[in-house]
């Protein structure tokens, strides 16, 4: 009764038809098929959290780092909520950048998959937006050196990077005008975006089913049916995921620093989140000036168009197999990867 | 002749007439639509842009008291609403920047041990005379003048 009722309204039917026949290539690759569904999970988590750290927490420059030492120390678990909140956040953008990079070697972006991956580099910048909007809300010294240093890269783009700059500060400096517009930022406009483009990126996940790597398309691939073995299975990493949040939360509890300080030195030692850390490690050894222009300048613009020529991938690997544009993408793909772990592994230790 | 009047007007006047009708409703249409949009989004664009806040405009500030910075030490004080560094040198020598590292925006601290005024966001160094010798940074430190006026430390934009 209740079945036909909902049915005649909503298709129930119609949608678990379709989840019912939705199957999932299993091969040697298919390990890396849980990644993109680990990070929504993540996701998930961050947004549970975020709602319950928004009961506390309060956006402004007085108030901001001790709404945050209440919530660490007086709130019942909120040292629990808190940490998981950090680490969770780091946990899903180290997932997303190893679904970023099984997607890129296995080429499960190409055609007709070139609005998955575009959609989906869309959603790498919101997640960055998000860890780096995030990360001044406590206020304390290290968010704000951060948030300085991160706008003014902003503002050293030509031309539109002084408006870039006043815009995410809400005024020349780092103010209590920055932590209202990031805090803006981070829970109402950052929710909204990713929300739409998560919907685009799971739904034409849907359409066009798993991808199987090209260099196993002429082999027999075998499927398993996504409900309930996928499923299942991706339901052992999600707990698994929370074991790990939690004992991570339990025996590494985030820190939450000194208070920031607009008229005190950056403390010796400051370094950004590990995901800058390539970055800011580049920006150590460029010299001040390369061919008259200022080092950062060049450094910076480079940055910011290969995160760009992440989005024509697709189109650029275009049309039939071909074996040596294939070498050609791996090579950059594996040097990348290297650039990216020996730049974060000098930036930790040195 | 009554009756095709009527249908040779139609046919030269009519039809051309109310094209043309519809053009100019079309064009009516269209730039009341973008007018519209226009009253929506500019008052939002303006609306983000943050206000100019009017800058301090003084000139000098005490930065410390001699006995506050011993030789070879450093101090940050407030210029306005940026922070400015105070150093007094091995020799006694009172000194005064802008304490803003010229790279990216970081607060820098003097350093006893190197006698160099150091930025530790990107490891930028500058000389006493505020110069940029080490590291990223671009420019030089401004500088700004010092005064003791009795026991206190004046300093000034140049």
């Amino acid at each position: 009764m209740i079945q036909e009722w909902l049915d005649e309204r909503l298709s129930v039917s119609a949608l678990s038809e379709m989840a019912r026949k939705k199957e999932v290539p299993v091969h040697r690759y298919s390990i890396w098929y849980y990644f993109g569904g680990m990070t929504l999970f993540l996701f998930v988590v961050q947004v549970v959290t975020g709602i319950l750290l928004l009961l506390y927490y309060r956006p402004s420059a007085e108030n901001a780092f001790e709404s945050v030492q209440f919530i660490v120390t007086e709130v019942q678990f909120g040292w629990l909520i808190r940490s998981i909140h950090s680490w969770s956040a780091n946990l899903m953008i180290a997932t997303l950048f190893i679904h970023l990079f099984s997607v890129f070697f296995l080429r499960a972006y190409r055609r007709p998959r070139e609005m998955t991956w575009v959609s989906g580099v869309v959603l790498l910048f919101i997640v960055i937006c998000f860890g780096f909007s995030g990360y001044l809300l406590p206020w304390n010294k290290l968010a704000y050196f951060a948030t300085k240093v991160g706008t003014e890269i902003a503002g050293v783009v030509p031309i539109v990077g002084h408006t870039v700059l006043r815009f995410l500060r809400g005024g020349d400096d780092v103010t209590g005008a920055t932590l209202t517009r990031f805090f803006g930022f981070h829970v109402a406009v950052l929710p909204a975006t990713a929300t739409v483009f998560l919907a685009v990126h799971v739904l034409l996940v849907q359409l066009h089913g798993m991808s199987v790597p090209p260099s196993l398309k002429d082999q027999n691939v075998s499927k398993m049916k996504f409900i309930p073995n996928f499923l299942l299975r991706d339901l052992i990493g999600w707990i698994l995921a929370i074991g790990v949040l939690a004992a991570l939360a339990a025996l590494f509890p985030w820190e939450l620093g000194e208070k920031a300080d607009p008229f005190a030195p950056a403390p010796a030692g400051i370094k950004p989140e590990w995901y800058f850390l390539f970055m800011f490690q580049t920006l150590k050894y460029l010299p001040a000036k390369i061919l008259g222009m200022d080092g950062e300048v060049l450094g910076i613009m480079t940055f910011n168009i290969v995160a760009l020529l992440l989005f024509i991938v697709p189109f650029v690997d275009s049309g039939p197999e071909n074996r040596k544009r294939r070498l050609i993408f791996n090579i950059i793909g594996v040097l990348a990867l290297l650039y990216i772990a020996v730049m974060t592994i000098i930036g930790y230790v040195t | 002749m009554k009756n095709t009047l009527p249908d040779s007007t139609a046919r030269t006047i009519g039809p051309p007439a109310v094209e043309s009708r519809r053009r100019f409703l079309d064009y009516l249409l269209g730039t009341s639509a973008v007018a519209t949009l226009g009253a929506i989004v500019y008052p939002i664009i303006r609306f983000m842009s943050p206000p100019k806040v009017i800058e301090s405009t003084e000139s000098s500030v005490v930065a410390a008291k001699l006995n506050e910075i011993p030789v070879n030490s450093g101090k940050i004080f407030k210029f306005g609403s940026k922070p400015g560094i105070l150093v007094r040198t091995d020799s006694g020598e009172l000194k005064a920047f802008s304490a803003v590292c010229t790279h990216l925006d970081c607060i820098v601290q003097y350093q006893p041990e190197t006698k160099q005024i150091w930025c530790a966001c990107h490891n930028g160094h500058y000389n006493l005379n505020g110069k940029n010798v080490a590291g990223p940074p671009p420019r030089p430190l401004e500088e700004f003048k010092v005064n003791t006026r009795g026991d206190e430390i004046v300093v000034s934009k140049a």
